[in-house]
């Protein structure tokens, strides 16, 4: 009953998703406050009842509702109730139900909270969301409806892989459909801008707490999902550039290209034509990932759903949105031609490099995932597009990114000065120097590379904290008063030093972990010891344990070090029965200095184990980066300019009706 | 500093609409690749063994059986082999239409058992049939490799000089059979050429 | 849920359902390192080249599955006997074509490949440059004194204000 409920919900949604698609919309070029108002109920309306649906497939979870087809091949009785209720989104169509809940949580969001946007432009924006909703729901409803009926019940269900029984990986999809479904937002705003025909620095200011909510979502969700990998997998890696991986990384870069070019846009009234194409690509990229995850095209995604069905709707749907969007760009944006001017060196110059890399780099991943595609349509031939294709690639386009970014906030706008921001930037110059020769001397046998790169990495944070040191006019003014700038410098300000800070850990953990890994492969007896980058690693024995509902066998490591016990690892092999499947425990150490990381693999028949060590100095160095980009990112969302609103489109408004096209600014044509 | 006041702006000339048209265009093309990526198989790689003479090996016939299996009992006619193993699931799929052509006598099928133990291939043979001419026991899987398996069940048709013709990955199923190797092994036979 | 787990699905997948649970084919053999740590450290580097063929997007150095393992002691094998790294990696072409290298081999049907990030960057630039010359123009316009037509043409702005 409760699930008929939650299928009669989504119906509903459906038709309320395409009132609020249509009505609004018309009211708005028709100027008809009645038709206008709808938009906000409408996405009320549309939130609670997608809610209802959730909340249905949830509870036939939680109580281990077997006539469910989805609860039946998805769960199972004996599961903790943590995964009963991760198990909703751990399958093709419950997740999907997550996105679509996400989706219109963010619609909702604008109709309650959008109070400062004009009432005709935030009933276009609802309607566009609306727009990308109707589309959605037809794809559950049509192709995975979650609450099919499975008569007669099962006793049990087939349980979900125990992959997914992982804390890390529970909440792994939530966070990236939160980034995905964020950039829609940035979408429906540009959207209904290349409607009006008008985007100025209001605008930006709206969009901006969309894309920097999104961007800080997604970059934890990613962050989730390569941490996940890294202890989980059990071969130590943590990033692999698999197609669904990309598909997720995509997204992340145009999106922080986006995060970049809406600031001129705010600032300077410029780059406005292209930060609205910028906003498409992201949600298209986003799109794209989803149908590359769903459909199977690649070889990397066929475990999810691979109906043809659904791969032919969604693909019909993205191209729809995409080329929808397109069209009205390549036709509305003249309308939209925007003002700054600057010196190529300046603050708005260090932001055009930067999106002209990460679109490049963007371009670049696309072309390297889509490519074996291209191909094998083009000619029949197949290839691999692996790890040292991206490598080769994406990381030479990264390194000016890495350099120029220090430059980017010690610039002045309009016109900057390049050699008194070097000049500002002395403390960077000498740290990053003293880095390069330290290096040297650590690591005098190679590998070259690593030496420049760790010096990038050090150069990136020490001209984060001295823009930082710079901006509260540190040591040059009386403490107090830079105490008092400290507090009063705007929060945006703080969140480009933690994440540009937070960058350069994440480059210093990639590099010194991969250049100075340390790996042994060997087949130990009980008794023996190994020495893996100065610690040595004592096989003391290997036992079966029996697990709640797996089977494993554990190893027991002493570590040491010169002798000195320094830890115990206990990494596990388990076998699962339902499903049946193999998973490695790895046993990982975490240290300042790096992971000790410990996995058991199989009996070699004589008594011997074959095991696996590794020493990754400086690994988690990656994920506290990370960690420290999107903290960076929420102090920007703190800012105070996201919270008072944005009464300024008053003025703006007015420049811009005057200055700009002959079309008026509220009806189009 | 907003510099082009009521100056208004350059007339739209088409150029710049079809520039503006790009990221459509190229959305469009992309789309389209993606649809036909819908009916392309990407798992499937193809052999690069196609054209070329069977690899060399010399594998022993499974314990209790005679007949193990070498190159050169691949020249002279046309003839398939099958790459099987016990614990395959798929295989038992095709099976019976290996029964089926060894009734019809067709054309000879050998047997590939792959990285199986011998009494193990032997039981199964035992209880689903047997219809290969000859098996060789390959178990390590190196002839395997050799012949660029990479899952099991793999099918080769060979022709009489010795080459490999085409490989089919997955269970043959009647149609691949009807369509895809009964009419390649027909004209080999004749003596011509075929493709599949 | 969407990143490697897949991958590792995948593995699972084949390792269950086509290429067999390793335990029940008996022959296997297991993946010793070699004795010469130099030898090995060859071999490793190899095996990050080249793709599991069953588990699909990882190398065969980082997979479960029993034909990457066959393939790593295969590896293995060949250097012991001397041949050269080039020569392994081409016995492995020879019988699984170029889809086993991670890395694409520069070849006719790859140069859009290695070319395209070039290429973007080509592009992007170019595209900055137009799109800043154009901007600038109006620029060196301002520096120049206004012809009549612009005379008149800014009166009749700022009659226009006037109206606002």
């Amino acid at each position: 009953m409760i699930a008929e409920l939650g299928h009669y919900a989504l119906v509903l949604a459906l038709s309320v998703a395409i009132i609020q698609a249509t009505v609004p919309l018309i009211g708005a070029w028709r100027g008809d406050p009645g038709w206008i108002g709808l938009a906000k109920p409408s996405a009320i309306i549309q939130c609670l009842l997608v809610t209802v649906a959730f909340a249905a497939l949830m509870h036939a979870y939680i109580t281990s509702d077997f006539s469910v087809l989805n609860v039946a091949t998805n769960s199972h009785s004996a599961k903790p109730l943590l995964y009963k209720i991760s198990g909703v989104w751990g399958n093709h169509e419950g997740s999907l139900l997550l996105w679509l809940l996400i989706l219109v949580l963010f619609g909702a969001a604008v109709a309650v909270f959008g109070g400062n946007l004009p009432a005709p432009f935030r009933a276009r924006v609802l309607s566009v969301q609306a727009m990308i909703g109707v589309g959605f729901l037809c794809f559950v409803l049509f192709t995975s409806n979650p609450f099919e009926r499975l008569l007669p019940a099962p006793i049990d269900g087939s349980g979900l892989n125990p992959l997914l029984q992982d804390p890390g990986l529970a909440f792994h999809p939530p966070f990236l459909y939160l980034g995905y479904v964020g950039f829609s937002m940035a979408f429906s705003f540009a959207v209904a801008a290349l409607i009006e025909g008008r985007v100025d620095a209001a605008w930006a200011r709206w969009v901006r707490p969309w894309t920097l909510a999104a961007w800080c979502f997604l970059t934890t969700g990613i962050a989730m999902g390569s941490w996940w990998a890294y202890y989980e997998l059990g071969w130590g890696g943590w990033w692999f550039w698999d197609p669904v991986e990309n598909a997720s990384f995509m997204p992340w870069l145009a999106g922080t290209a986006l995060l970049h070019s809406s600031i001129v846009v705010e600032k300077r009234d410029s780059l406005k034509n292209w930060t609205v194409l910028l906003a498409i690509l992201t949600f298209s990229l986003s799109l794209l990932g989803t149908f590359l995850v769903r459909s199977g095209v690649l070889t990397s995604v066929h475990a999810f759903a691979t109906d043809p069905a659904r791969g032919i709707f969604i693909l019909a749907f993205l191209i729809a949105v995409i080329a929808g969007s397109l069209t009205l760009y390549a036709f509305r944006a003249p309308a939209i031609k925007g003002g700054g001017l600057f010196a190529p060196i300046s603050r708005e110059g260090g932001l055009v490099l930067n999106n002209l890399l990460l679109s490049t780099a963007c371009a670049t991943v696309l072309l390297g995932t889509l490519y074996p595609l291209f191909l094998d349509a083009l000619t029949g031939e197949k290839i691999t597009v692996g790890p040292p294709y991206f490598n080769a690639t994406f990381g030479p386009l990264m390194v000016p990114v890495f350099l120029a970014m220090a430059f980017g906030p010690m610039l002045h706008w309009k016109r900057g000065d390049l050699q008194g921001a070097m000049q500002r930037l002395k403390f960077a110059v000498s740290a990053s120097v003293v880095a390069l020769f330290a290096t040297l001397i650590f690591a005098y046998d190679g590998p070259w590379l690593a030496i420049p790169g760790i010096a990038i990495g050090v150069w990136m944070i020490a001209a984060a904290l001295e823009e930082a040191a710079y901006r509260i006019r540190l040591f040059r003014v009386p403490v107090t008063e830079s105490l008092r700038r400290l507090w009063r410098s705007p929060r945006s300000a703080w969140g480009t030093t933690f994440a540009h800070a937070g960058a350069g850990m994440v480059i210093i953990g990639i590099v010194a972990s991969s250049a100075w890994q340390v790996e042994k492969l060997q087949i130990m007896k009980p008794g023996e010891s190994v020495s893996v980058g100065g610690y040595d690693f004592t096989f003391e024995g290997a036992a079966p344990i029996p697990g709640p509902n797996y089977s494993a066998v554990r190893g027991v490591f002493q570590i040491s070090r010169d002798g000195v016990d320094i830890a115990v690892l206990q990494p596990e092999s388990r076998t699962y029965q339902d499903p049946p499947m193999d998973t490695t425990e790895a046993a990982i150490r975490t240290s300042w200095g790096g992971d000790l990381y410990a996995v058991i693999g199989d009996p070699t028949g004589d008594g011997s184990w074959s095991t696996r060590f590794y020493n990754k100095p400086m690994i988690h160095w990656i994920w506290m980066g990370a960690l420290i980009m999107v903290f960076g990112g929420l102090v920007s969302l703190s800012d105070r300019r996201h919270r008072v609103g944005a009464p300024v489109r008053g003025k703006a408004a007015k420049v811009a009706a005057q200055s700009k096209s002959p079309s008026t600014p509220v009806v189009a044509k | 500093m907003s510099v082009e006041p009521n100056q208004p702006l350059p007339e739209e000339t088409p150029r710049r609409i079809w520039f503006r048209l790009v990221p459509l265009a190229i959305a469009l093309i992309i789309g389209g690749f993606l649809f036909a990526g819908l009916s392309l198989r990407p798992k499937e790689i193809p052999s690069v063994l196609i054209g070329k003479d069977v690899p060399i090996f010399d594998l022993p016939a499974l314990p209790g059986r005679p007949n193990g299996l070498k190159s050169a009992d691949l020249k002279g006619q046309v003839s398939l082999i099958n790459v099987f193993a016990s614990w395959c699931v798929s295989c038992r799929a095709e099976h019976p239409l290996f029964m089926k052509l060894k009734a019809q006598n067709i054309v000879p099928v050998h047997g590939l058992s792959y990285k199986d133990e011998g009494p193990a291939a032997m039981g199964w043979l035992q209880r689903y049939g047997d219809p290969y001419d000859r098996v060789g026991a390959d178990l390590t899987g190196r002839v395997g490799i050799d012949w660029g398996v990479y899952g099991v069940p793999e099918t080769f048709l060979i022709n009489a000089e010795g080459r490999i013709v085409c490989k089919h990955i997955g269970p043959v199923m009647d149609r691949d059979l009807q369509e895809k190797l009964l009419p390649a092994i027909a004209a080999l036979k004749q003596g011509g050429t075929a493709k599949c | 849920m969407l990143i490697p787990f897949l991958r590792h699905l995948i593995t699972v997948f084949f390792v269950l359902g086509l290429a067999g649970s390793a335990g029940s084919a008996g022959a296997v053999a297991v993946d010793r390192p070699m004795d010469d740590p130099a030898l090995e450290a060859r071999a490793r580097a190899i095996h990050k080249q080249l793709r599991c063929l069953v588990c699909q997007n990882q190398s065969i150095e980082d997979s479960n599955a029993s034909l990457a393992r066959d393939l790593r002691i295969l590896v293995r094998d060949r250097i012991a006997m001397g041949d050269s790294d080039d020569a392994t990696i081409r016995y492995i072409v020879e019988r699984y074509g170029d889809w086993v290298l991670l890395r694409p081999p520069v070849k006719a049907g790859t140069i859009l490949l290695w070319l395209g990030p070039v290429l973007f960057l080509a592009l992007a630039v170019m595209l900055i440059i137009v799109w800043y010359r154009r901007q600038k123009a109006p620029i060196a316009a301002i520096n120049t004194p206004l012809d009549e037509v612009e005379q008149a043409r800014l009166k009749a702005i700022m009659g226009n204000e006037d109206r606002v």
